[in-house]
């Protein structure tokens, strides 16, 4: 319940001589306070008489805290300096340094911290003060003063008695602020669209950059993959056979190569055949689509094997290999693009053109 | 020349007057240390943000000295038995070495995370705080809105904090962030080139996180938390209603020595709960991860914890594709709607709610004295939908390891999301609202009748009645009289009231004598007693 006692909160009554020589000088800080608004309501100490042994107690005790700090930041340093702390194959004492650390830390921080807030809340007294909000507005001639004085500024410019002015302030700093925009525009901003290169439209598997010839579908060490590499049921993750094909320098380009079973071959090609984008992609019982989900870029990685599900441990979207990759679940909503397969005069497997679609997460002009 | 005789104890008061001479200190200083906070338990969930952030600011600035934001490719030779020879960028070298090669270096790696974390944690809970008790009603918006926009620059720190390491798992986060560019309609592949400085990943984007992370980032923290802490500062803090408060006080205690000396007993132990974390508990082990790779992702592929909501808008979005049928036709993939209006939304309309809610109540006043969260039930109603919608979106970013562990089907999982979603928030508006009505019934009726005393009284004509403890006076029959509710805590127990027995200091043996009349910790003190009592005349310092 809110209680308010009239008249016992009076800043600005009966100051007291601060020179008097007969004041305690709790007697001054009161009136400090006082003077800041403040009314100290009580400030009593949490012990009957001054040395007790409850406070004699409660000093103890924080002492040992400070000293138990001490203590631990000493066992800090020294395990810091002469715990082994190097990285070791198997299991040995350089596993607990970083633990040894933290416990030993966090002794002395946790010791601190209580014998400071036991030092606050046993020993020191007890305390309600009530300060004065001044949470009123400005006094209605401040704010006519401020106000008339900012309107006389506006005045004193003039700007809108002198018409030139403004448009000459307006034709003036609007190519200096252009100036300074001008270096972050042009220097970040990056065309994605460029001729030359199309960035978002060419993976590694491009015949173009490759001087014209069919590029091969490689392991992540480079190696070339023949059909029989490949076992009935599997898949393999597979890169562009250029140099670099494996890295993230062809972010774009990772490929799942699936040797589809003969009845879910025939499914798929169905499905493939269907589509007048996809006719001709498979190679066989072999197909490859793109790893990169076409939802949010994650590499849609998990296979299984027995529904022929491919799912993106991203977000869960799901595509159904046997039916032209198309999304069954989860937030993607654009199939997984085939590459088309053929094989070249050596056996290996080569992508007979690039991507027919555009491979990756979705965008705005995308064809 | 006569020397002057040096006067040791003189020496404080010449220093005082020599600054005050020079800066004219002594008042403004006088009114600092002098400064009254009030104190609740509640207002130092913003500290443990505050003591946070310097543990972050210290160990950050610790990595710094170490880590290499460079993204050439490199073999790595280090200690790490495991991934030697492995092909990977010098960002994750660097990390890898902080961790396995610098002494300390991985604690004060661990320290920084669980910082993090913390800091995140302790935002959301302290605004929690502030918005359930109205502590950001008028004159507070604009601290409301620094601390909404302090969250999205805490999420954003976040982000690009651990995108730095390049691993396998922040690899994937900035690939999905390219993607969430990309979904922009019309300029997504502009954005998306120009911030990664051409195709993903390219060779820019460490070092451009880098120094958003290490300077622009912070910095703008920096500078809102200075303001944050001005207005606190000016505003002067928030107070729960009780005896002596009113709306143009403050009642608590002069900043120094006691607060201030609590506050950074506080900091300490909040410095140790993060030591004692980083020690022990291990938090993105990236050697485990791997170089990033484009092809390469594992299972349980989750970010910080408070940037699992975007993750779980995500994954519960319907493939909803819009294609505009013009010229070669245009697509807005369904990845914009829960990235980018999603988190736009999120974090802008909220900074609105306190104009929202002041002008659906017409209130136009100012408000000093915090509201118990039950007596503005729409308010914790609307609380209640928000959290529900968070605690949703988070666990469904989860939601893959949920189906593993529990051996729920992944499909399933998705489409509790999908469905909790949009049920439970309304749901639980309806039943947090009703809860609040429930106990500001409660109150009422104690206040009207007393508290319950667990007596049963059997009358001469064989009735049996419940004998209720007024908490006031009682008129001639012996019935109280009713009793005004104060905006604070009802008590409601016996025990409250005065009818435990009094507690004896001591662990072992008592310390002193029992304290005179029972206290019971965390409540008031019942007004009887301040009314028996005149307030005394004080005249010492002790």
């Amino acid at each position: 319940m809110t209680v308010v006692k009239d008249g016992s909160h009076e800043p600005g009554t009966a100051p007291v001589d601060v020179h008097d020589p007969r004041l305690s000088r709790f007697e001054i800080v009161k009136e400090g306070a006082r003077r800041d608004d403040i009314e100290i309501v009580t400030y009593e100490s949490q012990f009957p008489m001054p040395n007790s042994k409850a406070e004699r107690r409660v000093v103890r005790n924080i002492a040992l805290l400070f000293l138990l700090s001490g203590a631990g930041a000493l066992i800090f340093l020294i395990a810091y300096i002469w715990w082994p702390w190097r990285f070791e194959l198997g299991h040995t004492i350089s596993d607990y340094y970083t633990a040894v650390l933290g416990i030993s830390l966090a002794i002395s921080l946790f010791s601190l911290g209580f014998a400071i807030l036991a030092w606050a809340k046993k020993l020191l007294p007890h305390e309600v003060s009530i300060q004065d909000r001044h949470d009123a507005p400005s006094s209605d001639d401040d704010r006519l003063l401020t106000g008339q004085t900012m309107a006389y500024m506006v005045d004193e410019l003039g700007v809108q008695r002198r018409p030139l002015l403004k448009g000459a302030i307006a034709l003036g700093l609007a190519p200096l602020g252009l100036v300074a925009a001008a270096p972050l525009i042009g220097g970040l901003i990056q065309n994605p669209h460029k001729d030359e290169e199309p960035m978002m439209f060419r993976t590694g598997y491009n015949p173009v950059p490759n001087k014209g010839q069919l590029v091969r579908l490689t392991r992540a060490d480079g190696s070339p993959i023949r059909p029989e590499d490949v076992s009935v049921g599997g898949q393999i993750t597979v890169f562009p056979g250029v140099a670099g094909g494996a890295t993230n320098e062809y972010a774009d380009s990772p490929t799942l190569l699936i040797h589809l079973r003969a009845g879910d071959a025939q499914m798929a090609r169905q499905a493939t055949d269907a589509d007048p984008k996809n006719q001709g992609v498979m190679w066989g019982n072999y197909v490859a689509y793109s790893k990169i989900c076409t939802h949010a870029g994650c590499p849609a990685s998990l296979y299984e094997q027995q529904t022929n599900r491919l799912l993106c441990p991203c977000h869960q979207s799901q595509f159904l290999i046997t039916d032209n990759a198309r999304p069954i679940f989860g937030p993607a909503s654009r199939r997984l693009p085939a590459l088309p397969l053929t094989v070249d005069e050596e056996g290996f497997f080569v992508a007979s053109s690039d991507y027919r679609e555009t491979v990756g997460p979705d965008f705005w002009e995308r064809p | 020349m006569k020397r002057r005789k040096f006067d040791i104890a003189q020496v404080p008061a010449n220093v005082g007057k020599g600054v005050d001479d020079r800066f004219q200190a002594a008042t403004p200083l006088r009114g600092l240390l002098n400064k009254v906070f009030p104190d609740h338990w509640s207002f130092l969930l913003g500290e443990i943000a505050l003591f946070s952030f310097i543990v972050l600011l210290l160990t950050g600035v610790f990595l710094t000295l170490f880590f290499d934001p460079s993204m050439k490719e490199v073999a790595y030779q280090g200690a790490y038995p495991a991934l030697r020879g492995t092909e990977m960028s010098a960002a994750y070298e660097s990390s890898l070495n902080l961790s396995f090669e610098v002494r300390g270096g991985l604690f004060m790696r661990q320290m920084h995370h669980w910082a993090a974390l913390l800091f995140m944690a302790s935002i959301i809970v302290h605004m929690a705080r502030i918005f359930f008790t109205g502590a950001f009603r008028k004159p507070r918006e604009t601290n409301w809105a620094i601390g909404v926009t302090l969250f999205l620059l805490g999420f954003l720190a976040g982000f690009t904090g651990y995108s730095l390491p390049d691993d396998g798992l922040s690899g994937t986060g900035l690939r999905i962030a390219s993607a969430i560019m990309l979904s922009i309609p019309v300029v997504g592949t502009w954005v998306s080139a120009s911030i990664f400085g051409g195709e993903f990943p390219g060779h820019l984007i460490i070092g451009r996180f880098y120094i958003a992370h290490v300077l622009l980032i912070p910095g703008g923290l920096l500078a809102l938390i200075t303001v944050h802490l001005g207005l606190v500062f000016k505003q002067k803090h928030t107070q729960w209603p009780g005896p002596m408060r009113t709306n143009h006080n403050v009642v608590g205690e002069r900043m120094f020595p006691r607060y201030a000396l609590k506050q950074g007993g506080f900091f300490m132990s909040v410095f140790g709960v993060i030591a004692l974390m980083a020690g022990l508990f291990q938090i993105n082990p990236i050697w485990l991860f791997g170089p990033y790779r484009a092809s390469e992702v594992s299972s349980a592929s989750q970010p910080d914890w408070y940037v699992m909501f975007m993750d779980g808008l995500v994954r519960l979005m319907p493939a909803w594709q819009i294609t505009l049928p013009i010229g070669d036709g245009y697509s807005i993939p369904p990845l914009f709607w829960p990235a980018v209006v999603g988190l736009g939304a999120l974090t802008t309309v909220p900074m609105f709610y306190p104009f929202i809610e002041a002008r659906w109540f017409k209130d136009k006043e100012s408000h000093h004295l915090l509201q118990r969260p039950r007596d503005a039930p729409e308010r914790v109603g609307v609380g209640a939908m928000a959290f529900t919608f968070f605690i949703i979106a988070t666990l469904s970013g989860g939601n893959d390891v949920i189906a593993d562990k529990f051996h729920i089907s992944l499909n399933a999982m998705t489409w509790v999301g999908r469905i909790g979603l949009v049920i439970l928030p309304p749901l639980m508006y309806f039943i947090a609202v009703r809860v609040c009505l429930g106990l500001q019934q409660h109150d009422r009726e104690v206040l009207a009748h007393g508290a319950e005393t667990g007596i049963i009284k059997r009358l001469p004509d064989g009735r049996f009645v419940e004998v209720h403890q007024p908490l006031g006076p009682v008129d001639d029959h012996g019935h109280p009289k009713p009793l005004d509710y104060a905006g604070w805590v009802v008590p409601k127990k016996m025990n409250r009231l005065g009818a435990l027995a009094p507690a004896v200091k001591g662990f072992f043996f008592p310390v002193e004598k029992p304290a005179e009349a029972p206290v019971s910790p965390g409540m008031p003190p019942v007004t009887a007693r301040e009314e028996r009592r005149e307030r005394e005349e004080i005249t010492s310092g002790r």
